[in-house]
């Protein structure tokens, strides 16, 4: 720990609710003795011990990893997604970015498509339905072939990588002012588009996972581009313009009705 | 070629189609500034071009791909915009922008929609359908056109209005432009910076143009 870690004092304000079919409400907590050398996931630990010492209900949220990978930390801290620092998840967040005295306000991600479970907790379970959608891929049998009879330009395989960098943390959706999921979707269909294995699928894939994603009632693009900007694995645009040629080709020249 | 049944329910039908029609506003807006230019050059240049326009039986034909165009425009733009809230019903307590995506356009594409279709259907009413004046240009009588305009924009009031809301189709269209090009899947390292320009320039020339032949027709009282 660094000798400029100081002890300061916030204000939470935190969405609390009780299950999918109650009212939530904001709710008031003074913290005190907070270190800004821990992180925001470790001050919202120290407010449980608290509560549950004073015995009320913890407040829950959800994390996993704790390292940024995992894309379980969902808060929209004073109305950013994983609050304020750029490419960073909610656990990767520290105290440092927050002064004495700051009110911070903690919100879930929201849409329709994300229901409330409780408190901060969402259910993203329509993101796993997206990537159902896509189906599968058309892959060789047998011996494993030789890693050089598939050639991939390095270009090619950089972009896939970067789009397969998306955790599905929900953020672009929670940030979208029209509670849009094209960033993940369009990761997600990027990943596989631009390699050879998944060419083979590709335009039905874009197809069946966009109609998914329309039909889980997230809200449409109109190119803000808030997603990328609070996108914690910096997941690009051109991979939404990628998936709209894709649609588009899929739509047009599809043989079928 | 068959469009499969739901590309226009799709998010990204309903995009690509506002999209295009949305260029193609913007095509005929730059051919209407351009004709307005006319009135620089004086009522005879102008009413002359006013009159070729409107007397070629061509005519009905693109007012009805105009209209059209602007009705699905805004139509989808009206379908969206309910799905979109319909997509958020519990807005956000501290929503702040993160300062690298959102503009003061796209956030207001919607109002400065709104504007425009108040000031199509103004502008239609004063215009198109308003005064009626007649002038003889080679000996054929012709709409004085000119002298509408003229009239129109002696009342100070209706300038502001009039650029005020050139100020709402600047900034629609500086979202709208390259918007739109990232809705048909080109977007590119090295030329989306160079478009967002051009869709810049794009705005500031429709707004200055426009506005700068009010002012022009106001100072000719
Ligand atoms: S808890 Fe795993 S990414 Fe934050």
């Amino acid at each position: 720990m660094s000798g400029k870690e100081k002890i300061i004092t916030v204000h939470l304000k935190l969405w609390r609710q009780k299950n999918r079919s109650t009212k939530g409400f904001f709710e008031e907590h003074t913290l005190e003795g907070v270190s800004t050398g821990s992180s925001f996931l470790e001050m919202l630990d120290q407010l449980n011990e608290k509560l549950i010492r004073e015995d009320k209900a913890p407040f829950a949220f959800d994390h996993d990893c704790r390292e940024g990978i995992c894309g379980m930390c969902s808060l929209m801290i004073n109305g950013q997604a994983h609050g304020p620092e750029r490419a960073t998840t909610t656990c990767q967040l520290h105290m440092r970015s927050f002064s004495d005295q700051d009110t911070i306000v903690i919100e879930p991600w929201r849409s329709s498509a994300f229901p409330v479970l409780k408190d901060c907790m969402v259910d993203r379970t329509s993101f796993d339905k997206v990537i159902a959608a896509g189906g599968f891929t058309s892959v060789n049998v047998g011996n494993a072939q030789d890693a050089n009879a598939l050639p991939i330009s390095k270009e090619n395989a950089d972009l896939a990588m970067d789009a397969a960098a998306c955790i599905g943390c929900g953020a672009c959706v929670a940030s979208c002012p029209n509670a849009s999921a094209m960033l993940f979707t369009s990761a997600k269909i990027s990943q596989l588009a631009l390699l050879p294995q998944g060419k083979v699928e590709a335009h039905k894939r874009a197809s069946k996972m966009v109609e998914a994603m329309d039909e889980l009632g997230f809200g449409n693009c109109s190119n803000h581009a808030e997603c990328e900007a609070s996108c914690p694995k910096d997941i690009n645009l051109s991979n939404i313009a990628r998936t709209n040629r894709e649609f588009f080709k899929a739509k047009i020249f599809s043989e079928k009705e | 070629m068959m469009v499969s049944h739901n590309y226009l329910t799709s998010s990204i039908g309903k995009k690509q189609i506002m999209a295009i029609t949305g260029l193609g506003l913007v095509g005929f807006t730059v051919s209407h500034l351009i004709g307005n230019f006319l009135l620089f050059l004086g009522p005879d240049a102008f009413n002359t071009y006013a009159h070729t326009l409107t007397s070629n039986p061509l005519i009905y034909l693109a007012e009805v791909g105009l209209g059209s165009m602007f009705l699905l425009h805004l139509v989808l733009a009206a379908i969206t915009q309910l799905q979109n809230r319909a997509a958020r019903p519990i807005g956000y307590l501290a929503k702040k922008s993160t300062g690298r995506g959102e503009t003061f356009a796209s956030k207001t594409m919607a109002y400065t929609g709104l504007i425009l279709l108040a000031f199509v259907i103004i502008h239609l009413i004063n215009f198109k359908f308003g005064s009626v004046y007649e002038s003889t240009i080679e000996g054929e009588t012709v709409r004085d056109l000119y002298k509408t305009v003229i009239e129109y924009f002696s009342n100070p009031l209706y300038v502001v209005w009039y650029c005020f809301a050139m100020v709402a189709l600047g900034i629609h269209t500086s979202h709208g432009f390259q918007s739109t090009l990232q809705t048909w899947g080109l977007r590119h390292p090295k030329y989306t910076p160079m478009i967002e320009i051009i869709g810049m320039l794009y705005a500031i020339f429709v707004t200055v143009g426009f506005s700068a032949c009010a002012i022009y027709c106001y100072l000719q009282n």
